[in-house]
């Protein structure tokens, strides 16, 4: 590859500059997207869907059986949200997302993936030894729970929907939302009690 | 997968965070290589799914053969693929890009251009190179 001698800052400028130039990129649609996710699209947006199926039944059922329109509810949709497969964690089965080969992410409900999502030590490890690696990111499962390793390589995404904790029966939904963190719909992490 | 490292990186720049509050982008060129790849897609210029096998055979290149001394950088594999489905298309040439970062390396030291305070926002369009004459 000719152009790996130049620094990948150069790379990214030079590319950049040619397609500007060739009317192929307008720099306030990249400047657009950029924003979009780096401010907008987060796991927000999944924490209030966790936070509804968890206080409403019928909205729970829609979720797992059709993750993607039920999402859309909420008015959470674009790229990489195309075919979004909810789990749901229970006291018998704990689920855990990746995807092996790039790192394909249910972008309208988490954002864009985080770096230890990206990086090949998760991705090669956590399919073999799930437990070690949730242990290494300070999360110890029972030893009768099922875990199960989701591999995103195909068009699908897939979305955890964690354990609703113990002693949260009087919180309202938005205060809810508030305890659901993006580890924990990735599978990575429990939700905590307040 | 073959010979990834297996160690989780727990205090570097992988490190697996435990809130939602990282960065999305580590530096203003994983955010402009990101942008083009949208803004080209949103404008049909590439089928996603062809922009996601070259991005899978980057990672796994890397992979199976990781450069000495390099750390793993997603989007760094993110630009050679958008370069792969470029050149594939016929819209940019690697040589054509070489010529160009080529050009922009070649800069005075000192030019400052936005590498190194937050933003580069404004590159691309607003100076003046003589590179289309």
């Amino acid at each position: 590859m000719s152009e790996e001698h130049l620094p990948i800052q150069l790379r990214t400028e030079a590319l950049e500059q040619l397609l500007v130039e060739a009317g192929l990129v307008d720099p306030t649609v990249m400047d657009k997207f950029i924003s979009t996710y780096a401010n907008d699209v987060g796991p927000l947006n999944g924490a209030k869907v966790v936070a509804k199926a968890w206080t409403d039944p019928a909205y729970k059922e829609r979720l797992l059986a059709e993750g993607t329109s039920a999402i859309a509810e909420l008015g959470f949709k674009g790229p990489q949200g195309e075919h979004i497969v909810v789990l749901e964690n229970t006291d018998d089965v704990h689920n855990v997302v990746v995807c092996t080969l790039c790192s394909c992410y249910p972008w309208p409900v988490l954002g864009l993936p985080p770096s230890w999502y990206k990086d090949p030590a998760y991705r090669s490890r956590v399919v073999r030894e799930p437990r070690a690696v949730l242990h290494e990111m300070g999360l110890d499962l029972a030893a009768d729970v099922d875990v199960k390793v989701w591999d995103s390589s195909s068009e699908v995404r897939f979305f955890v929907l964690p354990q609703r904790p113990a002693g949260t029966e009087s919180l309202s939904e938005e205060e809810l939302s508030g305890l659901v963190t993006r580890d924990a719909m990735v599978g990575v992490a429990l939700v905590g009690a307040p | 997968m073959t010979s990834a490292p297996v160690e989780l990186d727990i205090e570097g720049v992988a490190a697996p965070p435990r809130s939602n509050g990282e960065l999305v982008f580590a530096a203003p060129w994983e955010s402009r290589t990101f942008g083009m790849a949208m803004a080209l897609y949103d404008a049909g210029a590439f089928a996603w799914d062809d922009f996601r096998d070259a991005l899978v055979a980057r990672i796994s290149a890397w992979e199976a053969d990781p450069p000495e001394g390099e750390c793993y950088s997603y989007y760094a594999c993110w630009q050679g693929a958008l370069e792969d489905v470029l050149a594939a298309a016929g819209t940019v040439s690697p040589e054509a890009l070489t010529a160009r970062g080529d050009e922009l390396a070649a800069r005075p030291a000192g030019y400052d251009h936005g590498h190194d305070h937050g933003h580069d926002h404004d590159h691309g369009h607003d100076h003046d190179h003589d590179h289309d004459h």
